[in-house]
């Protein structure tokens, strides 16, 4: 009720999409995060990045693309489907699409980054966490995330941030990327009309 | 994108093409979760499921518990044996009686066709067809399909010939209806007096000879032959139907192209199959019952979102966040 009236008073309130990170700076951050990965790794010995289906898992192979840029390695790669690990399957019902779920080998004694795109509530980061256990015991797991727009609901944190940015509950981060929307681009995007007056 | 299967999967015949390949794509990455060290995930934990076995079955009810097993699931079984329906419970009885435990879902086969049905229209609990007389084999169709769809990729416009006994196999059916709307073309072959009358009403083609079934297909499904089917009256003795309908590698030997060999078991080898046909290097046999868990463990969790209750509660908000058109939300 608080909402609707607050919206009655703001009668010109804006829809549009902001743009928070275009192209070039996308590929600039990227760059970043893969060097901070080595760094935190303290070079490539025994790293392995995993990618969250499905954006994650196109950031991975960027950030594997970048490292081996600089430091002449190909870092094993491998992306992980979450779906089956939610924990509110019972209350939402299942996604219709479940991706593929695949390792590079045993991660036992691993150092293994996850990577995803936007981290919030830490949910899906909770999801990884149990998946990854199910497969082995790396010696240490980190979390690399291109967006934190905060509003965690578990207490998880990212150990390589692309870019921090407050949005308000409600409204949508979208990383979309060359590979799967045609462009790359990171915006928020404000509750959908309906909650308008 | 939101297609869904609804309560229960009481058959192919309801089903739309789009919802039989939301279960075989959702079968794909199940089949993963197989080949791990540890066959599990978490996906329908907390959820009870009973098995209920009227009839008996090995491979079926055991493919069944592998994959409620491997969704974290609790399941119980129930066979006629050994249970109440000795004492003559009836049905619905039985079955109020577990969802008064509190069960989510009931795996059922039943010898009378339409017993599925007649559950499903009675409990709450999700049911899902495990053959019901000589009605549907839902999974096994489906199994079937996503087998085939392994090896030949796409499905239209290839031709599949079920063999043998298709007036009591509920398998024939579920076969029938699957490959039928995934744009296969069917066709049977077996004697006149093991396909239905009315065979003509299925749209499919019928061979009579199992040569020319051979020569037309690109993939064989041989059902079993009941051995009970001689003592009734359908065919003279099983040595003759091995001569005129077996499927043998001098057969196959004749063949225009390779042709996928398919088999829902228990095989009667040397009888609607030979050996060195069932053991051969066009035999997809073992790839249908490694099949069988994935495409039952994605019938299970398609099944355990598809409450109607559910389905509201999801439409009415209790979700957080606005689902946009992306799943870009990752939290």
């Amino acid at each position: 009720m608080a909402d609707g009236l607050y919206f009655v008073l703001m009668p010109a309130r804006t829809t549009e999409q902001k743009t928070v990170l275009s192209e070039r700076a996308v590929e600039r951050t990227l760059k970043r995060m893969a060097n901070e990965i080595v760094e935190l790794n303290d070079g490539t010995a025994d790293l392995i990045i995993v990618g969250i289906q499905r954006r994650g898992v196109q950031l991975a192979t960027r950030i594997v693309a970048l490292i081996e840029e600089t430091e002449g390695v190909e870092v094993p790669q491998g992306s992980l489907d979450i779906t089956l690990y939610r924990d509110d399957l019972q209350s939402i019902g299942p996604r219709p699409v479940v991706g593929r779920t695949s390792l590079p080998g045993d991660i036992e004694g691993t150092n293994v980054v996850i990577v995803d795109d936007v981290l919030y509530t830490g949910r899906t980061v909770r999801a990884a966490l149990d998946e990854l256990a199910d497969f082995g015991r790396p010696a240490r797991i980190a979390l690399a995330v291109l967006v934190d727009r905060g509003g965690r609901e578990l207490p998880i944190h990212a150990d390589i941030v692309g870019k921090q940015i407050d949005v308000e509950p409600g409204s949508r981060v979208d990383v979309m990327l060359e590979e799967t929307d045609g462009k790359t681009a990171v915006v928020v995007v404000p509750p959908p009309d309906e909650d308008e007056p | 994108m939101t297609e869904t299967l609804g309560k229960d999967l009481l058959g192919l015949e309801p089903l739309s093409s789009e919802q039989i390949l939301l279960i075989l794509d959702t079968a794909e990455p199940f089949k993963e979760i197989s080949e791990r060290a540890i066959k599990k995930v978490p996906a329908l934990r907390g959820s009870t499921i009973v098995n209920l076995f009227f009839e008996s079955s090995t491979r079926t009810r055991i493919s069944f518990e592998f994959a409620e097993k491997r969704l974290s699931a609790d399941t119980v079984n129930v066979a006629a044996t050994g249970s109440s329906v000795l004492k003559g419970e009836t049905l619905v009885d039985t079955a109020r009686n577990l969802e008064a435990m509190r069960i989510d879902m009931v795996v059922i086969r039943h010898g009378a066709s339409g017993a599925a049905q007649f559950l499903a229209e009675r409990i709450e609990s999700n049911v899902i067809n495990a053959g019901d007389g000589t009605h549907e084999h839902p999974t096994q169709g489906l199994l079937d399909l996503l087998t085939l769809r392994d090896h030949f990729g796409d499905l239209a416009g290839r031709r599949v010939c079920i063999c043998g006994d298709v007036l009591h196999s509920r398998v024939a059916r579920s076969n029938i209806w699957g490959l039928q709307k995934l744009g296969v073309e069917v066709a049977v072959c077996g004697p006149r007096s093991l396909l239905p009358n009315a065979i003509d009403e299925f749209g499919v083609k019928v061979f009579n000879r199992i040569e020319e079934a051979i020569e037309w297909a690109d993939a064989l499904n041989v059902l079993r032959l009941q051995l009970e089917r001689m003592t009734s009256g359908y065919i003279p003795s099983s040595r003759e139907y091995n001569r005129v309908f077996g499927v043998t590698r001098e057969r196959l030997d004749r063949a225009p192209r390779d042709i996928l060999i398919m088999h829902p078991g228990p095989m009667n080898r040397g009888v609607e199959i030979d050996s060195d046909v069932a053991d051969g290097p066009h035999s997809i046999i073992l790839d249908q019952v490694t099949n069988g868990v994935a495409v039952r463990m994605a019938v299970l969790y398609l099944l355990a979102g598809g409450k109607p209750e559910l389905a509201e509660a999801a439409k009415g908000g209790s979700e957080r966040r606005p689902s946009g058109p992306k799943m870009t939300e990752a939290a």
